[in-house]
């Protein structure tokens, strides 16, 4: 009482510090579990995905993991425009999920903004299909951003439960 | 090179053609044979199959803006002449029919069902007229690449006319496994037929991700559409962006500059590394070797980051232009990337040893996933999956461009066809291409890095080809009105090598599945465009 008293002093500021991982742990139980769904990419997006699991990265050290079955996420990121062939995947994937969910748009094609467009076999965007949480533009986005939009979600996620903007 | 010139005289004099065929030589060389669309099995078979020539590519285009019909382009290689005969068939869109090559030559299956599905031409004869981009729920009337069809139409979904073949027996189960995979991992639908965990058979159904990118570039500027063709796929994108460079400037009749040639060999080699460190770092996690498949993780990274600091892309996208190069690198960049290979080629060397260390990893890769070289010679194979059968055949060194003839290099070649034959192969590729790296490095010129591309008159065709890490892609251009795009065939490796799979797969178990598609780590991307 008297250390966070003292902290509170010298501070001038009434803060809590939380570590990412107690953040998770608090709010989703154990960990953050991740289904990646590519609906139609280049795969350059789900490459630097994969490659957070890769020593450098280590997402795994966040108390983040991808799973296989989406009924185990709680998380959906999305990769690509959304193809013609692959729409009902997306959906049925997204409908799996239980809530919470959150769909994180991985990629300037998910975003909306990529460079193929809207075609006869591409939707252009991964929000015609599915509610997009958080937007990680980019072609692609580096490992880190991608870390980072997958904590903004978390940090939003919280927002919104304590009752707040999501913002 | 005469010699070759008298050779090829006498086998077009022997065509076996029973009407009328206009014979012309290319001003880049090509000798393009225009035949009756009835002579295309006989002429296909002569030059594929008697003569012993490569299917390069096949496309159809809309051409009736340009002279009233469809036409149908079956390019041929010969690689010891170095050689192409392009045979050129027109088609009345009153009939729309064309006697299929498949039966001739099984390379073209894929080809002219694609032809069907997005341009209406019907192969008759054709073993398996099923559609393939187009998935069943699209009507069959309508056909995208035909030029009234406007790019971004909504289409509604029709009852499907999809259908697998029937595999029936007591002891047979039908296994469908995707689109959506289990890991981080692209989408394609694989439906097994197994005994017990035998398979019997597979088929493959892609095109998951087709985005309709062909259609999407019409119109597009010459210059600009660079920009789709590095996006046709991540992890292949400069080399698809550097044929099709090449495609144009060909088409322009324009040689680029020195230091371009070489900057441009330099940053595919970096490609070819990357991938390839990458790929055996992911068939070691196929087999469960978490330390390998850590260590190429590791190996890769820092391989994409040395991308991003001498090219200013972890992927290398941005990085050509037709005429050239984007951007320059500088004498620091270049250091970092000589001294930076260096180290991680020592790393790599360690890497691949422990591996070839480890009794039950190789175990697993022995004997498994085989393909056969008669299977890989009548598919047409290309690239790592190709040479780890036997077949001999490396763009780079048969049909050279950027500054490839100027540097020296080995083709690695292994008989076996299994999983291990194509680790081995990548493995050694990887240590070619840290040699030519280096040599690239000891001799760069220095110079200009482009030049400015003449005006291309509409309607010229011309061929732009790499030999990605996947093998031979090929990229055919025609170009249209005021220096765009009128049709863009882009023909990766994985398109030639999907087909192939099937066959590799056959009397192996499910689990090993994984193990062996990673072992050939197909872009579906490259392939469905």
């Amino acid at each position: 009482m008297a250390g966070m008293l003292g902290k509170i002093i010298s501070t001038k500021t009434v803060t809590e510090y939380v570590t990412i991982e107690q953040k998770i742990r608090g709010l989703f139980g154990r960990s953050l579990f991740i289904r990646h769904v590519d609906s139609g990419s280049c795969n350059g997006c789900d490459f630097e995905i994969s490659m957070l699991l890769a020593p450098q990265y280590d997402i795994r050290r966040f108390g983040i993991d991808f799973v296989a079955s989406p009924r185990h996420a709680d998380l959906l990121l999305v990769t690509g425009g959304i193809t013609r062939h692959l729409e009902e995947a997306v959906i049925r994937t997204y409908r799996a999920a239980a809530h919470p969910k959150m769909v994180v748009a991985i990629g300037d094609c998910a975003c909306g903004e990529g460079i193929p467009g809207k075609t006869y076999a591409h939707h252009g965007s991964a929000e015609t299909i599915v509610p997009v949480f958080v937007r990680v533009p980019g072609c692609p986005p580096r490992p880190r951003e991608i870390l980072e939009g997958i904590f903004s979600a978390v940090e939003r996620y919280d927002r919104l439960r304590k009752g707040g903007k999501p913002t | 090179m005469t010699a070759n010139r008298a050779i090829v005289s006498r086998m077009l004099r022997k065509l076996p053609v029973s009407r009328p065929a206009a014979v012309s030589s290319r001003s880049d060389g090509i000798t393009e044979v225009n035949v009756d669309k009835r002579d295309l099995p006989d002429v296909c078979r002569f030059l594929g199959r008697e003569e012993q020539g490569r299917l390069f590519v096949v496309t159809g285009s809309d051409e009736r803006d340009v002279g009233g019909f469809l036409s149908v382009y079956y390019v041929f290689a010969f690689d010891r002449l170095r050689h192409f005969v392009a045979v050129k068939a027109d088609i009345d869109e009153n009939d729309p029919t064309f006697p299929s090559v498949t039966p001739e030559l099984p390379a073209a299956n894929w080809y002219e069902r694609e032809m069907k599905d997005l341009l209406g031409l019907r192969p008759i004869g054709h073993p398996d007229p099923r559609p393939l981009i187009l998935h069943g729920d699209w009507p069959e009337e309508l056909h995208p690449l035909r030029k009234e069809f406007p790019a971004g139409l909504h289409v509604p979904r029709v009852k499907s006319r999809e259908t697998f073949p029937v595999c029936d027996g007591e002891d047979i189960t039908v296994i469908p496994v995707g689109p959506i995979h289990a890991g981080i991992i692209e989408p394609g639908h694989f439906r097994f037929a197994a005994v017990g965990e035998t398979i019997l058979h597979l088929d493959t159904r892609l095109f998951y991700t087709h985005r309709g990118l062909e259609k999407a570039s019409e119109g597009w500027p010459l210059e600009k559409a660079v920009a789709i063709a590095e996006r046709v796929c991540g992890v292949c994108a400069l080399s698809h962006a550097t044929a099709y460079c090449q495609a144009v400037e060909t088409a322009a009749g324009a040689d680029i500059p020195e230091r371009a040639k070489q900057l441009r060999t330099l940053f595919l080699e970096m490609e070819r590394i990357y991938n390839h460190v990458g790929d055996i770092g992911n068939i070691c996690a196929g087999v469960g070797f978490a330390v390998g498949a850590s260590h190429g993780a590791r190996l890769k990274e820092e391989l994409l980051r040395l991308n991003e600091r001498a090219a200013g892309h972890r992927y290398l996208r941005g990085l050509v232009v037709p005429g050239g190069m984007r951007r320059d690198a500088d004498p620091d960049a270049l250091d970092d990337v000589r001294f930076t290979l260096r180290r991680i080629g020592r790393d790599f060397r360690e890497f691949v040893d422990m591996i070839a260390a480890h009794g039950i990893s190789v175990d697993r890769m022995r004997k498994t996933g085989t393909l056969s070289k008669e299977h890989a010679d009548r598919l047409e194979t290309v690239g790592v999956a190709a040479r780890a059968s036997g077949r001999n055949i490396d763009a780079r060194r048969d049909w050279p461009y950027a500054a490839y003839a100027s540097v020296r290099f080995d083709v690695p070649v292994f008989r076996e066809g299994d999983v291990w034959a194509r680790v081995r192969v990548r493995a050694e590729e990887t240590f070619q291409s840290l040699s030519i790296a280096e040599q690239i490095l000891d001799r760069l010129t220095p110079g200009e890095i482009a030049v400015p591309l003449p005006d291309i008159p509409p309607y010229r065709w011309a061929m732009g080809w790499t030999e990605s890490p996947r093998g031979e892609t090929v990229h055919w251009l025609m170009t249209g009105e005021n220096g765009t795009i009128y049709r863009y065939r882009i023909r990766s490796a994985t398109y030639s090598n999907w087909p192939a799979v099937s066959w590799a797969v056959r009397g192996n178990i499910v689990p090993d599945f994984p193990l062996i598609n990673k072992s050939f780590e197909l872009c579906y991307a490259c392939c469905d465009r």
